[in-house]
């Protein structure tokens, strides 16, 4: 038998405070993320903030520096560049779009047809969004975060205590808006398919934090005369090894994604790296001691 | 005990060969089975999504106030014209959606109002104002968006997309999907175009159409019409012919003035072909009106012998030729040094009519068909490399029931691509994502149920009953854990676009298949072991 630790006995509870703290600023970063967000100061997608955004691939490398030339005498504003050098591609993002839709990729177009005449290219993809649909996308991005967070506060009170269910939402929360909070540092792309990423973060967190709630409810029973906080901490122990080995095997395939899964699932494979890495840490330092700390002593007793 | 493994096993094997024969269809063996298998077997499989197999998403909108005024427009004439035959006199005008009509006077609101009755008074004092009731508007609103819908349809029917998905989205929205178009841009233009083909006289008998520049150059139209805003008369309009020079591609507009009321517009067409013109060997367009139309355009050319008579297409004239004489028959010919894709596509819109309103586009999403393939082969990679990882760690840390945890995550991967075959779901990108994860999360419940035995081997349990312990007790957790992904998985459907739809039925489907393997196929290979002899000893 191939054991991770043996009989592991660690005072995960007794950590507690540290763990608020380095969680309480995971938290304020994210929360800083949403404000800047919502502001509209924060690197939006374009499906989020509408605009253009147009991949081409190129036969021969390309450089940047004189598309970006090329673009700007060509009388185009306000637009950001990216390249995969790998596979001489490059990502035109024009945000802001003031003309009738379509026009910007037109005109990107012929001005690489006209600048660059021996190296073809293909157009990889394009996408125009209007404003109109930006704002809606961003109304059911929100709506879907408000109503997966009522639905799991919903199933764990019913399946758990109440206060577990408060326990288990922040610990849920708390991965979200930290991963949003990374993402946000790193200057990375908000847009769609990351809060796709978030939404499973969130799920896979709070399975996570559900297998050790099911073991702390189920010792509070054997183990009516230990207190709360010892009860806690041996059923954190107990499952900590199942803990670490579901999140390994999630990362693995997470990290393959992310090395071979292409460039569209980049930022997602990213979101899903932090977020099991930061969804293990809270289900162990976060989400009992919430309980803990909530509930008071003993009012614990079964359901 | 051992009736109770046969069923599981035979509920196994059943899911098992049912996933594969509604898989097979996305393999390549599919082509080699018999011809009555690919007929009546389940033959579809899972479907591609755009972004895998490249194509179009677009939303339009369909601007129904437009269509309003155009109503609006037509109630205006078709009220003179009643007014002047009764032997009435009143000053019809319509400014946006407002029909004003002075004097008033008690007559002419009974006409009116006897023969409009979809017209609702706003105003009634020193001067007459009706406008279309709210109900009508939102009735001819409805029925424009109707109208586009089958339009469009007509006109991608004609165009030839294999699939093409064209449907209505709340209240003035049409969604239109062609999977595997070559030339998206052109798909656009041929859908987005409003093709309202018009005839109108060119008035080149009044004073101002001298004053008219010969041509200017592209750009300058809106400061040339607010120079002549004052000057025109109130029945004329400016519009503009678009000359291209072939040699230096220089773009120039000549500006017509024209009667503002159309002679004769495109709904009177009875068909539209492309022909060559074999002097300059450059295609254009004939038309053909049907009996109405065909006598009208007799009459109007009759009427107007000597005289220019534009085509004006979407407000822009395509030619102004000379009446040379009355032309019955009712053939034209449309010209404007087209290429023959433009010909074709131009023909394609006035056989299947004009849009009823000008449509908006609020959103295009185009994927490119080697994106597609690109994104399908690296998802294979990360599918391949990450279950090989996560395979091998199991049976590292396992052992011998790493193996059995294994076989269960196979059977796993083989049962939900059956289901999503079954189902003819649509795989994207984000759902192969889906699939990833699903494997990776997949070997939880077991890794619950073998840390369980393990925590039961510790007490001294006998490997059996270890087995039989570790199950029951894990199930409950097992549950819940699924459970709360399959609440984000069903949010993500609810809310997400097409290819985060996709995320989420792969994700579910994974999950849910999940919950069977565990539960099921796992439990059975430990039972079977246990039967042949009771284990001494449990490789976990």
């Amino acid at each position: 038998m191939i054991e991770l630790i043996k009989n592991p006995n660690i005072n995960f509870l007794g950590k507690r405070y540290i763990a608020f703290v380095f969680s309480g600023i995971l938290v304020i970063i994210g929360i800083l993320a949403i404000v800047q967000i919502a502001t509209g100061r924060a690197n939006l997608g374009i499906d989020f903030a509408g605009g253009t955004a147009i991949q081409f691939k190129f036969e021969k490398p390309v450089v940047l520096h004189d598309i970006r030339i090329a673009l700007e005498n060509g009388g185009l504003k306000d637009f950001d560049l990216q390249d995969l050098p790998t596979e001489n591609k490059i990502l035109i993002r024009v945000k802001k779009e003031e003309h009738e839709l379509g026009q910007v990729s037109d005109s990107v177009t012929n001005i690489l047809s006209q600048k660059f005449p021996d190296n073809k290219y293909v157009v990889d993809s394009t996408t125009v969004i209007g404003p109109k649909v930006g704002g809606r996308l961003r109304a059911d991005a929100a709506k879907a975060v408000a109503v997966a967070v009522i639905g799991i506060l919903i199933y764990i009170a019913f399946r758990f205590q109440f206060k577990f269910g408060v326990g288990a939402t922040i610990a849920t929360f708390h991965d979200v808006l930290a991963v949003l909070g990374l993402f946000y540092l790193m200057g990375r792309e908000i847009n769609l398919i990351l809060v796709t990423a978030l939404l499973t973060v969130a799920g896979y967190s709070l399975t996570d934090t559900v297998v050790v709630f099911d073991r702390i409810r189920e010792n509070l029973k054997i183990k009516q005369r230990e207190s709360v906080e010892a009860v806690m901490n041996s059923s954190i122990n107990e499952v900590l090894s199942r803990t670490i080995i579901t999140s390994t095997t999630v990362l693995l395939t997470s990290i393959a994604l992310f090395f071979f899964g292409g460039e569209v699932l980049h930022d997602f494979s990213l979101a899903m790296i932090m977020g099991v890495i930061v969804g293990t840490y809270s289900s162990i330092f976060v989400a009992s001691p919430l309980v803990l700390v909530w509930g008071g002593k003993r009012p614990f007793a079964k359901k | 005990m051992k009736k109770k493994i046969l069923w599981r096993l035979i509920l196994i094997g059943v899911t098992l060969i049912l996933a594969v024969v509604f898989f097979l269809p996305n393999t390549p063996a599919f082509q080699y089975m018999p011809e009555w298998w690919q007929k009546n077997m389940p033959n579809k499989g899972i479907v591609l999504g755009l972004d895998l197999q490249g194509g179009l998403h677009l939303v339009f909108e369909v601007e129904g106030d437009k269509s309003v005024e155009i109503t609006t427009e037509r109630y205006a004439s078709a009220l003179k014209e009643l007014i002047t035959k009764k032997n009435l006199t009143a000053d019809v005008n319509v400014s946006g959606l407002n029909i004003t009509i002075s004097p008033p006077n008690t007559e002419i609101r009974k006409v009116v109002e006897d023969n409009y009755p979809v017209l609702a008074p706003v105003e009634t004092g020193s001067r007459l104002v009706y406008r279309i009731s709210d109900k009508e508007m939102s009735r001819i609103k409805d029925n424009a968006v109707d109208q586009a819908l089958e339009t469009i349809r007509n006109r991608i029917d004609q165009f030839g997309v294999s699939e093409p998905t064209i449907h209505r989205q709340g209240e003035n929205e049409i969604v239109v999907q062609l999977p595997g178009v070559k030339d998206p841009k052109r798909a656009i233009d041929l859908i987005g175009k409003t093709a309202q083909l018009e005839f109108k006289i060119v008035d080149d008998d009044t004073k101002v159409a001298a004053e008219l520049p010969q041509s200017i150059s592209a750009g300058d139209e809106e400061n040339l019409l607010k120079q002549f805003a004052e000057k025109i008369p109130p029945d004329d309009e400016i519009l503009f012919e678009k000359k291209v020079n072939k040699e230096t591609g220089v773009v120039r507009k000549i500006p017509l003035i024209l009667k503002k009321q159309a002679a004769l517009t495109g709904d009177l067409l009875s068909d539209a072909k492309v022909n060559i013109d074999t002097r300059f060997s450059e295609p254009y367009v004939s038309i053909s009106f049907n009996a109405v139309g065909a006598k009208l355009f007799e009459e109007v050319t009759g009427a107007n012998v000597k005289k220019r008579l534009a085509i004006i297409l979407d407000n822009t004239v395509y030619s102004a030729p000379v009446i040379q004489e009355k032309i019955s028959g009712g053939n034209a010919q449309i010209t404007g040094s087209f290429t023959m894709e433009e010909a074709k596509d131009l023909s394609i819109v006035l056989r299947a009519g004009a849009l009823p309103a000008p449509m908006k586009m609020l959103q295009n999403v185009t994927v490119g068909p080697s994106l597609g393939r690109d994104s399908i082969e690296a998802g294979k990679m990360a599918g391949i490399i990450g279950t090989l990882a996560v395979v091998l760690f199991m049976i590292f840390y396992y052992r011998f029931s790493g193996v059995i945890a294994d076989f269960a995550l196979l059977l796993n991967i083989i049962l939900l691509l059956g289901a999503m075959a079954s189902l003819n779901a649509t795989l994207t990108m984000p759902g192969i994502a889906g699939i990833i994860l699903a494997i990776g999360m997949a070997v939880d419940s077991n890794v619950l149920m073998f840390e369980r035995m393990r925590d039961e081997l510790r007490a001294g349990k006998t490997p059996r009953s270890a087995v039989d312990s570790g199950y029951d007790k894990a199930f409950w957790t097992i549950f819940d854990s699924h459970v709360t992904t399959l609440i984000t998985a069903a949010v993500l459907f609810q809310f997400g676009t097409g290819p985060i739809k996709g995320f989420a039925v792969t994700l579910s489907l994974g999950v849910a298949i999940n919950l069977f393997t565990a539960l099921i196929g796992t439990k059975s290979v430990f039972d079977i072991i246990n039967i042949k002899r009771e284990l001494k000893k449990l490789s976990i």
